[in-house]
């Protein structure tokens, strides 16, 4: 069972309360139109699948339901922290270290 | 190859059992390869083997980190069936189906395939409109599928909580005659065996650490066991690790990894002799030969390698089995496992060539790979031995994610498998 800091509510809550909403800090294109498919492609399908840390979205759908991001290792599930959207996380590992 | 048969288990059975031929050989690499197969699980050592058996490629080594069999195959819930929606995956399917109705006289070795039918129940008027919408698509492509009422669902559970009182009321159900079960590591062991007695290396405990690739042309594979092992073509058959492998070789792949996990119960006296499955509460269940429930549950829903469930996704999966059998409220649980899973967004398999020439990847299968091995390898070995991707693979192929031409089964597929 995961327990998840909710930088909105401020707590630590049990996994049931969350949905998981897939890798964080994607940025949609700023014009899509002048996307090629190989872009527009890249940009909806393929997504980190690190072996290790992972910045991810989070979703408080029974609680505040506000979003968040969080770095959780993908291998032992640990949850090194919890941050707000449109901030970056004080861990200095950068995006894709652990990536083995 | 020495044949079993019903004599020779008697004639070993007199001698002590003492002369029975080690079920495949323990060989020395050669320096190059036709074609070598990276991962023997089910579907590498299934290719491995239509290679030698059908295209005359016997040249071939099977390259595995592990042990054969070692990782999904050894994990699922044995479920095979062929009704899937679109007719690209539903052709697929069924061509796996078709080959595993004779796969034991192939082999000749007892994969203890059943035909005990599968249910896939419906709980909502929208489930039994998309069961109604599916069966139409299956029985258009020639697939055995039919829906049936509460009534004739009850029949065929007895022990099933029919009734409309029920806190998933059951109104209906799709029901394929034809799927059933196969004994998974039997599968593997069966098609090792074959394929071995055609002359093929199946090179254990032998991970792979590198692509050599020149000049946009795979050349080979680099191993920490053997050095390097030289090949005219390289197929990559590994699961959850096919996203290492591709960066290996310098691409990327729409790939995500999630825990699946399954658990089996003490074995108990027979009292389900079909399949059910249900999409709406994630759960299904079958019996296995040997007497023990073998329950499956969805994916946790978050990216993962830990080979192991998340407690809520488990709790979720019983509470809804027990909803639906009563009777197995009381039911004591044997062991609990997770294996991962490499999900595509369409819920459909890779089977393709790469940016890499030479270099072909079948990977992707997701939640539901078991029941295609005997299809997958078959098709995969087509390709491999052509070079170019035989009809039923050509739908699969890693580009579709940049062309849109995607396969979306999430209805078929789902969760349950």
């Amino acid at each position: 069972m995961l327990h998840i800091y909710c930088p909105h509510c401020g707590e630590y809550r049990e996994e049931d309360e969350f949905h998981y909403k897939g890798q964080a800090h994607i940025a949609r294109p700023l014009d899509p139109e002048a996307c090629s498919d190989q872009e527009w492609g890249e940009y909806l399908y393929f997504r980190d699948n690190p072996r290790g840390d992972h910045r991810e979205v989070w979703f408080h759908a029974t609680g505040c339901r506000k979003f968040f991001n969080v770095v959780r290792n993908t291998l032992t599930y640990e949850i090194r922290e919890s941050y707000l959207i449109g901030t970056q996380p004080k861990g200095d590992a950068p995006l894709g270290a652990a990536d083995s | 190859m020495q044949r079993y048969s019903a004599l020779g288990l008697v004639t070993q059975a007199v001698r002590h059992n003492e002369n029975w031929q080690r079920v495949w050989r323990n060989p020395t690499p050669k320096k190059h390869y036709d074609i070598i197969v990276v991962g023997g699980g089910g579907h590498g050592l299934a290719t491995a083997y239509y290679l030698a058996k059908l295209h005359g490629v016997t040249n071939v080594a099977v390259v595995e980190k592990g042990y054969l069999g070692g990782g999904n195959t050894g994990r699922n819930t044995t479920i095979v069936r062929s009704n899937y929606l679109w007719d690209e995956a539903a052709h697929l399917y069924e061509h796996a189906m078709k080959l595993w109705e004779g796969l034991s006289q192939d082999l000749n070795y007892n994969v203890m395939f059943s035909q005990r039918g599968v249910l896939n129940l419906g709980h909502t008027l929208q489930d039994m409109r998309d069961i109604q919408r599916r069966v139409n698509a299956n029985r258009l492509n020639g697939i055995d599928s039919e829906v049936l009422d509460t009534k004739q669902v009850q029949e065929l559970v007895p022990i099933m909580d029919c009734s409309a009182n029920s806190r998933y009321p059951i109104l209906g159900a799709s029901w394929q005659p034809r799927a059933g079960v196969a004994r998974h590591d039997a599968v593997a062991w069966g098609y090792a065996r074959a394929a071995d007695a055609l002359g093929v290396d199946l090179l254990q405990q032998t991970e792979v650490v590198d692509m050599i690739i020149e000049e946009g042309a795979v050349k080979g594979v680099r191993t920490e066991r053997y050095g390097d092992l030289y090949a005219d073509r390289v197929g990559c058959v590994v699961a959850g690790n096919s996203g290492v492998l591709a960066k290996m070789a310098g691409f990327k792949l729409p790939l995500e990894s999630h825990p699946l996990q399954a658990l089996v119960s003490q074995p108990i006296k027979p009292v389900l002799d079909t399949v059910v499955m249900s999409n709406h509460v994630h759960g299904y269940v079958s019996q296995s030969d040997k007497g023990d429930l073998v329950i499956g549950a969805g994916i946790d829903s978050y990216n993962g390698y830990g080979q192991r469930g998340s407690f809520p996704t488990i709790e979720h999966t019983l509470q809804a089995i027990i909803e639906l059998f009563p009777i197995f409220s009381r039911v004591r649980m044997n062991r609990q496992w997770g294996g991962i899973v490499d999900t595509c967004p369409d819920a459909c398999p890779i089977i393709s060539k790469t940016p890499v020439r030479n270099l072909f990847f079948n990977c992707g299968w997701g939640t539901g790979g078991f029941k295609a091995t005997t299809g997958s390898g078959h098709v995969f070995a087509a390709s491999l031995a052509k070079g170019e991707m035989h009809p039923l693979a050509e739908p699969f192929s890693m580009f579709r994610f940049h062309s849109g031409a995607l396969v979306d089964e999430h209805g078929a597929a789902g969760v349950a498998h």
